[in-house]
């Protein structure tokens, strides 16, 4: 199992790196999105994955460390899940506001062929 | 348990709340600001509180939720936060100045996302535990992206799809790094984890290493270090005048993160660690300073001439810290208000500046000098303003660098004082460029085109207050530079010295639960 978390953890941040590095604003906000799942699995494998048991106490169970799995990434994860899932929701509504106001989905907002000026021309000015 | 420690996060919070209640139409610009005025004396009182205690050399630590610091969440107030609180208010108090005298009416929202950012930023310096620093920052940042784009269009959408991108991405190798801290360490308190860090075993040191590093390249990045602070000056210089003001302080709050995370963790008894990162710091810290200056020098706009200004500070304060004896902390103590104060001058007055060219230029009448409305007061601000920024004698950037300067250690002289002194040339000869090129120069003929925003009357009282109040701020620092120098000089004491931190925030013992 950790070989197969730890390559999912690996094989999702290089997506996600290389997608960050592409010139599309959407692309951009994908490999966002895959490099944001890497880390919360990686957060999440660092309380040490364990199979079957639960992160609150129960009954009928001991109360010892041995039953239970680290509660706490658990509870890191959800809040990075959160701000993650925001902010993708608000880079996509800047990246479609970015793209109707320059008329481009490039990152910088004109193509690269274009000469530097013709950019500032559809959005006059800022 | 001290309950004025939460205060500052508190009363904010509660003012954003309240302005969400009160934006509709129908209250009017008056009941918003009277809400936000209200909240900003509530906070002052808070924070003047605090700082008088924390001034006393007392460290205090509070525990949400009465959970024990080495499991839940701590906030502690020592004499750094206090100090970083009183920075913060003092800007923020002339940024809503300035504001409102116009700017929140046509920005939605904007009460309500100035004093999130007020939450984000005192968190941020409040928190006792890594991973709330990180929920602090993106408290922060989220304000900061609705402040930088609310009202905004075309250019900037693109400057603030750069900013977001950018910062979104370092906040997610933030929660890499804390995921390998907590697995190498299995604690996310600061105190814990200082700890900790001493006696790790050799075996889970690289790892921790790594976590480490890219927890400081996280900070660096937030703190427009050389590499990574391609994103700031077009962002700053996009942003509306009073956001950009308060902008000013967001890179100060990665540089206090460096000097929190090393002063507590990499000290001399981490063993190791003792160090860890301080010779990257000092070079980058010395690369940076040296290419900002030549960006201040080559700025066409004096919105990014300021920006520059700001890595130029940032930069400063990056020697200052990673040199790392009593008298360089102190002295960088010293100078990141009075840089902060004077850099959010600049950016007001840029404003000021850009609004009277805007209105000489509809009028269209090329005439000479004067044709520039009202050119006294604004021209002699940005002169005080560049005397200050550039750390010329008798104000206190002067007093800060001299400190500085006189604290480097030896091993360092020659290249500190080349690159420190040699950057404040080039920072004289691009402000006096710029003033050359704004105050006595034909307007409206060669600069970069104006933005066509629409008509606003000549500059309102309250707006030269604001950027007078900033300046003031910098005069009274220069008169009290000797108590305010002798605090400085005690709070590096108190960061040089971990132990007392770590002993406070363990002896810290919960009130009603069982540990």
């Amino acid at each position: 199992m950790e070989l197969a978390l730890a390559s999912a953890i690996g094989v999702l941040a290089g997506i996600g790196i290389y997608l960050l590095l592409r010139a599309r604003s959407f692309d951009v906000i994908l490999g966002m999105t895959f490099l944001s799942y890497a880390t919360n699995l990686l957060i999440f494998s660092a309380g040490r994955p364990v199979i079957g048991k639960a992160p609150v106490l129960k009954d009928g169970v001991a109360t010892s460390l041995a039953h239970y799995t680290d509660p706490l990434p658990q509870a890191l994860v959800l809040t990075a899940i959160v701000i993650a899932f925001a902010m993708t929701a608000v880079s996509i509504v800047l990246a479609m506001r970015s793209r109707s106001d320059n008329h481009s989905d490039h990152v910088d907002a004109h193509e690269p062929e274009l000469p530097a000026d013709d950019a500032a021309k559809p959005g006059a000015g800022a | 348990m001290n309950h004025l420690v939460i205060l500052p996060i508190l009363i904010p919070l509660l003012g954003a709340a309240l302005s969400l209640f009160i934006e509709h139409r129908r209250y009017g610009p008056k009941v918003q600001r009277s809400v936000a005025w209200a909240s900003m004396a509530a906070l002052a009182v808070a924070v003047g509180l605090l700082f008088a205690q924390t001034s006393q050399g007392q460290i205090s630590a509070y525990l949400l939720g009465d959970w024990p610091a080495r499991l839940g969440i701590a906030l502690v107030a020592d004499g750094l936060a206090g100090w970083m609180l009183a920075t913060t208010l003092l800007l923020a108090i002339a940024c809503l100045l300035y504001a409102c005298t116009g700017w929140d009416r046509r920005a939605p929202h904007f009460h309500a996302l100035f004093q999130f950012q007020l939450v984000g930023l005192n968190g941020a310096f409040l928190t006792g535990d890594i991973f709330n620093l990180f929920v602090f920052f993106e408290v922060m940042l989220i304000a900061s992206y609705g402040l930088l784009l609310s009202g905004g269009r075309g250019l900037r959408m693109r400057i603030g799809l750069h900013y977001v991108v950018f910062n979104v991405t370092a906040s997610t190798l933030f929660l890499i790094a804390l995921g390998m801290l907590y697995a190498t360490l299995g604690s996310l308190n600061m105190a814990e984890i200082g700890q900790r860090i001493a006696e790790l075993p050799p075996s889970h040191l690289k790892l921790a290493k790594a976590a480490l590093g890219l927890l400081l390249l996280v900070f660096c990045s937030k703190a427009a270090l050389l590499p990574m602070y391609l994103w700031l000056p077009e962002s700053y210089a996009r942003a509306p005048a009073a956001v950009a003001a308060l902008f000013v302080i967001m890179t100060k709050v990665g540089l206090y993160s460096v000097l929190r995370v090393t002063s507590l963790w990499f000290d001399a008894d981490a063993g190791a660690m003792s160090g860890y990162g301080s010779d990257w710091l000092l070079w980058a810290g010395i690369a940076t300073l040296a290419v900002a200056a030549l960006g201040a020098l080559a700025a066409t706009r004096m919105s990014v001439l300021v920006a520059y200004l700001v890595v130029v500070s940032a930069a400063t304060l990056f020697i200052a810290f990673a040199l790392g004896n009593a008298g360089t902390i102190s002295a960088g103590l010293y100078y990141l208000p009075h840089s902060t104060f004077v850099a959010a001058a600049l950016f007001l007055i840029a404003d000021l500046m850009r609004r009277r060219r805007l209105q000489a230029d509809r009028r269209r009448n090329h005439e000479l000098v004067a044709v520039l409305p009202g050119k006294t007061v604004p021209g002699l601000l940005y002169l005080f303003a560049a005397v200050a920024v550039a750390g010329l004698p008798p104000l206190a950037g002067f007093l800060a660098k001299a400190a500085l300067l006189q604290a480097v250690p030896q091993a360092h002289t020659g290249v500190v004082w080349a690159v420190v002194l040699g950057s404040s040339l080039l920072v004289i000869m691009g402000l006096v460029r710029t003033g050359i090129r704004l105050f006595w120069h034909v307007p409206g003929d060669d600069d970069a085109a104006p933005e066509p925003e629409p008509a606003e009357a000549p500059a309102r009282p309250f707006e030269t207050a604001a950027a007078c109040l900033l300046l003031g701020y910098a005069v009274l620092m220069t008169v009290f530079a000797a108590p305010l120098m002798r605090q400085t000089d005690a709070i590096a004491d108190q960061l040089l010295a971990p132990d007392q931190y770590l002993h406070d925030v363990r002896g810290t013992t919960p009130q009603v639960r069982q540990p």
